[in-house]
């Protein structure tokens, strides 16, 4: 299975996604975001970081560089594209997915973990899963998700939620939501659930010795699915 | 602009300084000559009142690749591996202006450690403010925070551990010290000695602008009032062109075009260029036309004297400019030949075709003055008599209560969470616990760095204090498992005018020397912060020491969660019962008299490589070294951390039981055994000669302190947890 991770100038997560995608089988490349075509592939990921330095609102300067427009054609011809904590900010910004991503609630950079809620398994990211509580690692300062109630209606009527802040037994309540998030959205995906942008590292959880390896059990779904 | 006495004083420059300029010049220095010399002799770039004191320090050793004199130091991990790091403090700006103050102490630092050639792997922070009801404090501490978070967060470097502490002496002086570790391969340091004639001399990163002016100068001089003027000599950080500058130079390090390269720090082009000259006993041309300037009509005097961030010297090879340019192309940086080696050993900088400063380079460096300042020796005070009549009063729920949540006991998680501490994917400790530890990645090799200071011991005795902050270094890296190597210091003092601040920095900086040399744990970097005061009154000391350490199986790693029910805790170390100096006496008993703890260093040893050796035979399954608030604050914590209680047993000894819960004795370790391995771990610690108690066992839900004493974890975790959030919040 072949997959690309898009470097931009300040990409900090890169590294940590190639690890992660090599761990569990995929054959990745880097690709620079001043290229103008993607490799052949069957996943695209958009990492966390600081894309151009996120000066202006974040992922706005990313969303117009070159490799974007290859990545937006793709993700128009069904394939998967993932973005994670800048990578989500980013494909809000492309209009990949709904929304916008806001500062914090409490207006501080917040890294710890968080247990997740799957809502929807009828997609190539959590098809066949065999759990609905995760346990993620989040590290953002502007991940507090926003939408219309127009846009929430339709988010929900087509399933577009992917996951929700929750507690550990799943009970998605104000105290379990971190940074202030609408209906505590973690993560969502566009209409065709091909594209799929969330705050949460899965990365960052892929050995006994990190944070936790709820992000394994991600990774290697997500590979069987794709073959 | 003619130069005269009057200009030499307003540049921070003495009478008789300004003199000695004169005559090694044989001439009166024009007005840029005299930045620079002002810059360059200042306190904080001329080490004028420390150097002769920090000659003493050890700081050689088996595993020191580079001691002090470069842009950091750097030790051995075997397998051509090595870690290069250095701590620095960035107090005035931070006080001025705490966000960008503390984001550019950061950058800062994060350059120093990659300029050798080394991806940086993990930070550290020393921090320290004013009592929690100053006025100031509460914004001081968010400012430093978020500047630290937001420069090492845009990096994608994790920090990983830290130390914040209140103290009234910081009220109008904050100390910020960070501290950066780098992973570099042996066959590939990068280091600041210029070689070789007519080499090109490279101007990368931002652009020159007027920011941080004099910064070093600010650094070298007391607050007072006016100290709100003094804004615009703190510069502004932009951790994205950081970023860029980190990537572009690993990429062109990576190859053989560089001779030597030397980041801008303070004093900015003038101390970088000089200091490159200085070591390779060269002399440097400079155009100052081609230096990439932000602002228009800058003169050579903010040229040479800007502060502005994120900026490096290079020395290249000659005919590798292109290939340079194209990397820094690349990453979207500036990139300028601004000058050449030569032969002159002098600095010549050239600004619209004409000599704009012609200096020896030695006159700037090797006869830059150095002091003997005069310093008072401090006596060790007498042994306060405490009444016992005092502890059958007290309450030991009510205590632990108040200690548990005093600030600089409680949890700090307010301040790390806001610190990305899991990028990169190899942090195996976070903070909390006795040092934070990272895998050398791709390896199964791990890195432990600890940072800490005791400013009330060094308070009242200078000469112990510095002992004890490097023991409790050694400690909290043997804590997690880890091999202690080496050591960088940030020397945080008053006044060196100042006979009682130039004593507790002398007798400070000699107990750091004998300590370390006991040890086996040199000291190789380190930075001084003089004038840390308001008018006239200096801060408490606080030398802060940033010691690291190697696990060679990071599977090996121990924490202090306390791991399964029955198990045994014991203690390692002798209790004496010291309460002097202790957070029990200065928060229950009022009192702020008496030496602090006697600090044996055969001890310190003695024990510490005893429970390495426990560790190595994996018999041991949780671990904390004893500090501040003594054994019972100790298991508190490792109870909270693990969510498991414990049935402390009454201690054999003789001393007072409240005493032997709240001592400060040094020396000392908790740690978790199994129960069946009791007899080989007695076995090996008696075989050692290392004191040792049975302190308790392991069990659900609380701690039993006595019959009529129990205390539940939610209870302990109430405590420790909630202080600092809701100071933020109130």
């Amino acid at each position: 299975m072949k997959s690309s991770v898009i470097t931009f100038p300040g990409s900090n997560c890169d590294r940590d996604m190639d690890v992660a995608l090599k761990k569990f089988g995929f054959n990745n490349k880097m690709v620079w975001h001043n290229d103008n075509e993607l490799p052949k592939s069957d996943l695209v990921v958009l990492p966390g970081g600081f894309s151009y330095g996120d000066y202006l609102r974040c992922g706005s300067m990313a969303s117009k560089s070159k490799i974007m427009q290859s990545v937006i054609n793709f993700a128009k011809s069904g394939g998967l594209v993932l973005g994670i904590c800048n990578g989500f900010q980013i494909l809000v910004e492309t209009g990949l997915v709904p929304g916008v991503l806001l500062r914090n609630k409490y207006l501080e950079f917040i890294c710890k973990n968080v247990f997740v809620k799957l809502d929807n398994k009828d997609n190539p990211y959590f098809k066949n899963i065999d759990k609905d509580i995760f346990e993620l690692h989040i590290a953002h300062n502007e991940g507090n998700y926003f939408c219309t109630d127009d846009q929430l209606k339709e988010i929900k009527d087509n399933n577009q939620v992917a996951i929700y802040y929750s507690n550990n037994k799943g009970q998605i309540d104000e105290i379990s939501n971190p940074n202030g998030s609408i209906k505590n959205i973690a993560g969502i995906f566009n209409k065709e659930k091909n594209v799929l942008g969330m705050m949460p590292h899965p990365e960052r959880m892929i050995d006994q010795s990190l944070s936790g390896e709820d992000g394994s059990i991600f990774f290697k779904n997500l590979i069987k699915n794709i073959k | 602009m003619l130069v005269n006495e009057k200009i030499a004083i307003e540049h921070g420059l003495k009478t008789d300084e300004y003199k000695k300029i004169c005559e090694l010049l044989k001439r009166t220095p024009n007005f840029t000559e005299l930045g620079i010399f002002s810059a360059m002799w200042n306190e904080h770039c001329s080490y004028k009142s420390s150097r002769l004191h920090l000659k003493k320090l050890p700081t050689k050793g088996k595993k020191v690749i580079q001691g002090p004199g470069e842009n950091a130091g750097i030790i051995d991990i075997e397998d051509g591996d090595a870690i290069v790091f250095k701590i620095e403090s960035h107090n005035h700006p931070s006080f001025i202006e705490p966000y960008q103050g503390a984001a550019t102490g950061v950058g800062g630092i994060m350059r120093d450690v990659f300029t050798m050639g080394a991806r940086p792997i993990a930070n550290l922070n020393s921090i320290h403010f004013g009592s929690t009801q100053h006025k100031k404090t509460k914004n001081l501490l968010r400012g430093v925070v978020q500047g630290i978070g937001g420069y090492g967060n845009c990096m994608g470097v994790p920090t990983i551990a830290g130390q914040t502490s209140f103290d009234r002496s910081y009220n109008g002086n904050i100390l910020v010290n960070a501290m950066t570790l780098g992973l570099v391969k042996k066959d590939k340091i990068f280091y600041s000695k210029a070689a070789g004639l007519n080499k090109p001399v490279i101007y990368v990163g931002s652009k020159t602008g007027r920011d941080g002016i004099h910064g070093a100068s600010m650094a070298s001089a007391s607050f007072d009032e006016k100290i709100e003027e003094k804004k615009p000599t703190v510069q502004v950080g932009d951790p994205f062109t950081e970023k860029l500058l980190l990537e572009a130079c690993l990429e062109l390090m990576a190859g053989d075009s560089i001779i030597a390269i030397q980041d801008m720090g303070a004093a900015g082009l003038t101390s970088s260029s000089i200091e490159m000259a200085s070591k390779g006993n060269l002399g440097i041309e400079i155009n100052l036309d081609k230096v990439p300037c932000r602002e228009t009509k800058m003169t050579p005097y903010e040229i040479m004297l800007s502060e502005s961030q994120e900026r490096m010297l290079i020395i290249l090879e000659n005919g590798k400019e292109d290939l340079a340019k194209k990397i820094f192309d690349k990453w979207n940086l500036d990139f300028a030949v601004i000058g050449k080696t030569t032969n002159t050993k002098n600095i010549e900088l050239y600004f619209e075709n004409k000599v704009v400063a012609n200096i020896p380079v030695n006159t700037l460096v090797e006869n830059s003055p150095m002091y003997d300042r005069k310093w008072k020796k401090s006596k060790l005070p007498k042994k306060n008599k405490i009444k016992k009549e005092i502890y059958n009063e007290i309450k030991i729920k009510d205590v632990l209560k108040k200690i548990l949540s005093n600030p600089n006991v409680c949890s700090k998680e307010w301040i790390w969470q806001q610190y990305d501490h899991t990028v990169m994917g190899d942090t195996i400790q976070k903070p909390g616990g006795d040092a934070g530890v990272v895998r050398v990645h791709g390896t199964n090799k791990a890195v432990a760095a600890s940072v800490d200071s005791s400013a009330v011991y060094c308070w009242a005795h200078p000469l112990t204090g510095g002992k004890q902050v490097v023991v409790e270094s050694w400690r909290n890296l043997i804590s997690v498992g880890a091999t202690p190597i080496a050591i960088t210091n940030c020397l945080n003092f008053g006044s060196p005018e100042n006979e009682d601040n130039m004593g507790e920095f002398v007798e400070c900086v000699q107990g750091i020397g004998e300590a370390s040399k006991y040890l086996n744990f040199p000291v190789v970097s380190g930075n001084v912060s003089f004038y840390n005061q308001t008018k006239e009154i200096g801060i408490k000391p606080t030398p802060s020491i940033g010691g690291v350490g190697l696990i060679k199986d990071y599977k090996k790693m121990i924490t202090m969660n306390l791991k399964e029910v029955n198990n045994l805790i014991l203690i390692i170390g002798k209790t004496e019962g010291h309460i002097d100096q202790s957070l029990f006496a200065r928060t229950i008993l009022d009192e702020s008299k008496g030496p602090p703890p006697e600090v044996n260093l055969f001890n310190e040893k003695n024990n510490g490589e005893s429970l390495l050796n426990l560790i190595d035979k994996d018999l041991v399954k949780s671990a904390h070294d004893v500090s501040l608030g003594g054994i019972i604050t100790a298991i508190s914590k490792m109870c909270i951390k693990g969510n498991k209680g414990i049935k402390l047993m009454t201690p054999k000894n003789l001393i007072n039981k409240t005493e032997y819960l709240f001592a400060e004795d040094q020396g000392r370790y908790i740690i978790e055994i199994n129960p069946e391995d009791l007899k080989e771990v007695s076995k090996i610690l008696s075989k050692d000669s290392v004191h040792y108690e049975e302190l308790g066992v392991i069990i659900d839900n609380e701690m039993i302190i006595n019959e009529k004493t129990k205390v539940t974890i939610d209870e302990l975790k109430s405590y420790n947890s909630n202080w600092l959030y809701n100071y933020m919040d109130s």
